[in-house]
């Protein structure tokens, strides 16, 4: 009962956006043909378990019956047919989410935003803005965002269940994935493939809000959020978890991690950090939790959200 | 490497002291049992350097059986780690990973593959009318090799650390970057020692089947348990190849610093993802196959019919075998592999659901005017249709690329692939065993035990499993060892722990029935437990003598003793008996695999000397092998009378 009360409520079934709303359906056209062959099996398995049990007054044993070939070919067509039906709107959603998603603003050119994995934290870069973001995002409602995807180090995958589906992060490579939020609010996010360690807490809230707020915003960080510098960009490459920071400018200007998967290594050396055994004496107790020297500059409207682990900063965002 | 010596044993964690010290203890006592009842000498001659297939077989089950408590202990872990939002059960994620890591790689490598390759060493030689396997010494090599490799991946965590990059240990987390320390070079060595051995029983058993069959026995009559063997084998001969290169060359990745896989000096860890899923995917054909064969079997005898569709059968197995190499796309549909090649590999694994549904129809329609007894290992078989549709539809489900998008990670794919591998490889091992516990033992396990086991599993693998898919729906990923209340996903967690229990349960009565039924049940002796159609019921004993059949029977049709039955005709009723030539016992595999798991050893942490020392170990095995004359020895006719008439006598014995 509480299956069926909470289904409404399921996240990947209860979309805000275009991408997602087209796998939505995708699923629950799935889900109808599944349960009705799922029930054809046990109707037919009750029914010859219950009539063809061994018992007193049993009839029509039958034991040489080794095949029909109508039947045979009956139920090899109806699999058949069911793929082929489920096969043409699969194909058709692939194609389409690989689209701009339609955007019901006027505003249909999208947002581009580099969002780079790092073991344990997210980097949204964002290049037309040159702003940079740790740990969260703002995207403008109703627009379409264009995800430009990558890591640092190991491989994650980007996801945001009620935007859409997920797509890997890997270092040397971009990929891409198009999202767009239809309503505003905030979306829970998250690397989705085990990256080891502080892969649970790997999580990032997304705010969707109205355009204006949102160039209000930028034009904020633009002004006021400290500038990133690869002295302190190379701090967030070193393993382990963060706050929320904000910055302007973005790493872009010196590494692209789709086209150097070396820079975290390098970076490391310059921290001055090495990996050791998880169970040697000298390992550290859990993942440390980073705390990021921003010097000097006027970061005041995050500084207050800066002070939370992701952990302990509980918005996410569930209907 | 360098490793202190208060590293290399691993301290700290309560549930690691509880497994040293039951390590210890239970080796003591092995050690103390073995000497004080004089066993060491029966031991090895009778079991360790055996060749006979069968009790290979038994060693097979046997060893996968305790890795199966193993790997169900960390299931059972997990579980309760995941009961309740931030549980400190388990203290650091670390600890969680290390263990569902163990865990899937313990299930697949160490207890569904050997496993079903125990089973079939039991029962394929027997239905084919063969008196062993084709290379009956590499068959010993192929057990000894799956259980030292098992041994060293198991003593990872208590000697060194255990890996911790998923039993996909996808690069670059597994690399030395990532996942410093010993841990994963112990996966790297186990599954490469146990693979030679998976690789060698899969030529065995397509030369065994090919070459090795009882008169008269065409390939359209062979049982379906024998059909899936073959192609479950020739999978393997194509598959293993592609896993051991890629273990390799990961382990040169980190032992060696080339860059395979690597972030540095332009390695390709995708090229990693793509060779172990071209292994990967094959490979859950390789658990599923025989696992089909096994319930078909089981099937046909409790219904008391024909297979229907046999030809159509055979075809759908053939098939899925095919497509088993072309869908391994669809594990990292999410990579970006753009939408053509998505598209591609979203239809050809949709199309496996044609021959598996061809299948599903055929066992149901098996049952249509059958007179179908409820033995415990038909409630299995029919336990096994409903629960793998669902697995199965999920399955088309999660290959629809653009929904997987949204599956990919999540509960949601946990909750499939449990159903198609308990449902169905767990399933068959149950009922495999249960069905051919009379031939291999000469007793049936009691049924009360059996159907209570049967409906506690059942029950509770629906209960742990079935909320999985639900979380899954809800935006939980896989592999996270806590989560917060705010989440929203503890009452379908606690309940999913409550099945996970219940089967642990399950599986302490299947114990306990053993052991019951070893004190308890009454002999079998006829040989034909339960009114079998196949072969393996027609040899003279319950326990088929080592030669196994004293004259090889003519087979006439399909369903060869079925058919002899219904004929009159009693196929150990041989007038003249004649030598027989059999195969002599072998010590060289065994100490050939102790210098592996010593060689491996001395790899995982970089100790070069113990390494050379288990490489020269092997040579001089490999050598003592090659110039060794062994031609096996002759049971005279007089003693295969002697055998059959003291085997007749105690029937009558029983009988009377």
């Amino acid at each position: 009962m509480m299956i069926i009360t909470s289904g409404c409520g399921m996240t990947v079934l209860d979309p805000e956006g275009t991408v997602g709303e087209q796998q939505r359906d995708l699923i629950i056209l799935s889900i109808t043909f599944m349960l009705i062959i799922v029930l054809v099996v046990l109707i037919l398995l009750t029914y010859f378990l219950v009539k063809y049990r061994e018992r007193d007054g049993h009839r029509g044993y039958d034991p040489n019956i080794d095949g029909s070939v109508k039947l045979e070919v009956i139920w090899t067509a109806i699999p058949i047919a069911i793929v082929t039906v489920l096969s043409i709107p699969t194909v058709y959603t692939i194609f389409n989410i690989e689209e701009v998603p339609e955007a019901s603003t006027e505003n249909e050119e999208p947002l581009v935003v580099h969002a780079t994995s790092s073991n344990w934290m997210w980097i949204f870069s964002y290049p037309e803005e040159d702003i940079e973001t740790i740990n969260y995002l703002n995207i403008p409602v109703d627009r379409p965002v264009l995800f430009k995807l990558t890591s640092a180090d190991s491989m994650a995958s980007f996801w945001v269940p009620q935007l859409g589906g997920q797509r890997y992060n890997m270092a040397g490579m971009e990929t891409e994935l198009y999202l767009q939020a239809g309503t505003e609010g905030t979306y829970y996010g998250r690397n989705a493939n085990y990256t080891g360690e502080g892969f649970a807490e790997m999580r990032f809230d997304v705010n969707a809000i109205e355009e204006s707020a949102f160039n209000e915003w930028v034009a904020d960080v633009q002004e006021d959020a400290p500038e990133l510098t690869q002295g302190i960009y190379d701090q967030f490459m070193v393993p382990g978890h963060v706050g929320e920071y904000t910055f302007s400018g973005t790493h872009l200007e010196w590494v692209d991690h789709a086209m150097d998967a070396e820079y975290a290594m390098e970076a490391w050396e310059r921290e001055g950090y090495e990996p050791t055994n998880p169970h040697a004496s000298d390992a550290p107790d859990g993942v440390p939790q980073l705390n990021i020297d921003v010097e000097a500059g006027s970061v005041e409207t995050e500084d207050t959200q800066n002070e939370e682990t992701p952990q302990e900063h509980d918005s996410h965002h569930h209907h | 490497m360098n490793l202190d010596w208060d590293e290399f044993i691993v301290t700290g964690e309560p549930f690691i002291h509880a497994g040293q010290i039951s390590i210890l203890l239970t080796s003591l006592g092995i050690i103390f049992v073995l000497t004080y009842f004089k066993k060491w000498k029966w031991l090895w001659n009778e079991w360790i350097t055996s060749v006979d297939h069968r009790k290979i077989g038994i060693m097979y089950i046997i060893a996968s059986m305790l890795m199966l408590i193993r790997a169900g202990v960390d299931a059972l872990m997990m579980r309760t780690q995941l009961a309740v939002p931030e549980m400190p059960f388990l203290g650091e994620a670390q600890h969680y990973n290390e263990i569902f890591t163990t865990h899937g790689t313990i299930m697949i490598i160490f207890v569904a593959t050997p496993f079903l390759i125990g089973l079939m060493n039991v029962a394929t030689p027997l239905q084919i009318g063969a008196r062993d396997v084709a290379f009956p010494f590499l068959n010993n090599l192929s057990f000894w090799t799956f259980f030292w490799g098992a041994m060293l991946f198991n003593i990872s965590f208590v000697i060194g650390g255990a890996p911790d990059a998923g039993w996909s240990a996808y690069m670059p987390l597994a690399s030395n970057d990532l996942s410093p320390g010993p841990g994963q070079n112990f996966y790297l060595l186990g599954l490469q020692i146990t693979g030679i051995g998976t690789l060698a029983t899969g030529i065995n058993f397509v030369v065994t089947i090919l070459k090795m069959r009882a008169k008269g026995m065409t390939l359209m009559r062979m049982p379906m348990f024998t059909w899936t063997t073959l192609i479950t084998s020739l999978i393997i001969i194509g598959a293993f190849p592609i896993l051991t290169v890629a273990l390799a060359m990961q382990t040169f990745d980190r032992l060696w610093d080339t860059a395979f896989f690597t972030l540095q000096d332009g390695g390709m860890p995708m090229m990693w993802v793509n060779l172990f899923w071209l292994w990967g995917h094959p490979e859950v054909y390789i658990v599923i196959l025989p696992a089909f064969g096994i319930f078909s079997e089981i099937i046909t005898t409790f219904a008391r019919k024909r297979l229907f569709g046999y030809t159509s059968m055979v075809f759908a197995i053939a098939a899925i075998s095919g497509l088993s190499f072309l869908v391994w796309v669809h594990h990292f549909f999410t990579m970006g592999a753009g939408p053509m090649v998505n598209s591609f590999f979203s239809i050809s694994t949709m199309a496996i659901a044609v021959p598996t549904g061809v299948k599903i129809f055929n066992w149901l329609a098996t049952l249509h005017r059958g007179r179908i007894r409820f033995s415990v290992p038909m409630v299995w078989a029919l336990g096994f249709i409903p629960n793998f549709t669902v697995g199965g539809v999920t399955g088309v489900m999660l290959a629809m690329a653009a929904a997987d998008y949204q599956y990919h990670n999540t509960y949601f794919l946990v909750s499939h692939f449990h159903y198609v591998l308990i449902a169905g490889t767990i399933f068959a091992c149950f009922a495999g065993t249960i069905y051919w516990w009379p031939k291999m033992f000469g007793v049936k396990l009691n049924a009360r035990l059996g159907y209570w086991m049967f409906w506690l599993f059942m029950i509770g693998f629906n209960i742990c499993f079935f909320p999985q898919y639900f979380l899954g729906l809800d935006g939980m990923p896989r592999r996270i060892y806590t989560y917060f209340p705010e989440d929203g996903w503890f009452s379908l967690n606690f309940i999913s722990t409550v099945g996970a229990f219940m089967m642990g349960i399950a599986f302490v009565i299947f114990v306990y029935n053993i052991y019951y039924s070893y004190r308890y049940q009454p002999r079998e002796m006829s040989g034909d437990a339960w009114d079998g159609r196949t072969l393996e019921w027609a040899t003279s004993s319950a326990v088929p003598p080592h030669y196994n059949f004293a004259k090889i029977p003519e087979v006439k049709g399909q369903d060869a003793f079925w058919q002899m039955k219904q004929e009159g005709i009693d196929p150990n009723d041989i007038e003249e008996y004649q030598d027989i030539h059999m195969p002599n016992n072998t010590g060289t595999p065994f100490v050939m695999c102790v210098f592996m798991f010593i060689g491996g050893f001395g790899l995982v942490f970089h100790w070069w000397p113990i390494a050379i020392v288990g490489a020269i170990g092997i040579f001089a095995c490999m050598i003592q092998r090659s110039f060794s004359r062994d031609d096996g020895h002759i049971v005279s006719a007089e003693e295969v009378r002697k055998e059959e008439e003291g085997i007749r006598e105690g029937q009558a014995h029983e009988n009377g």
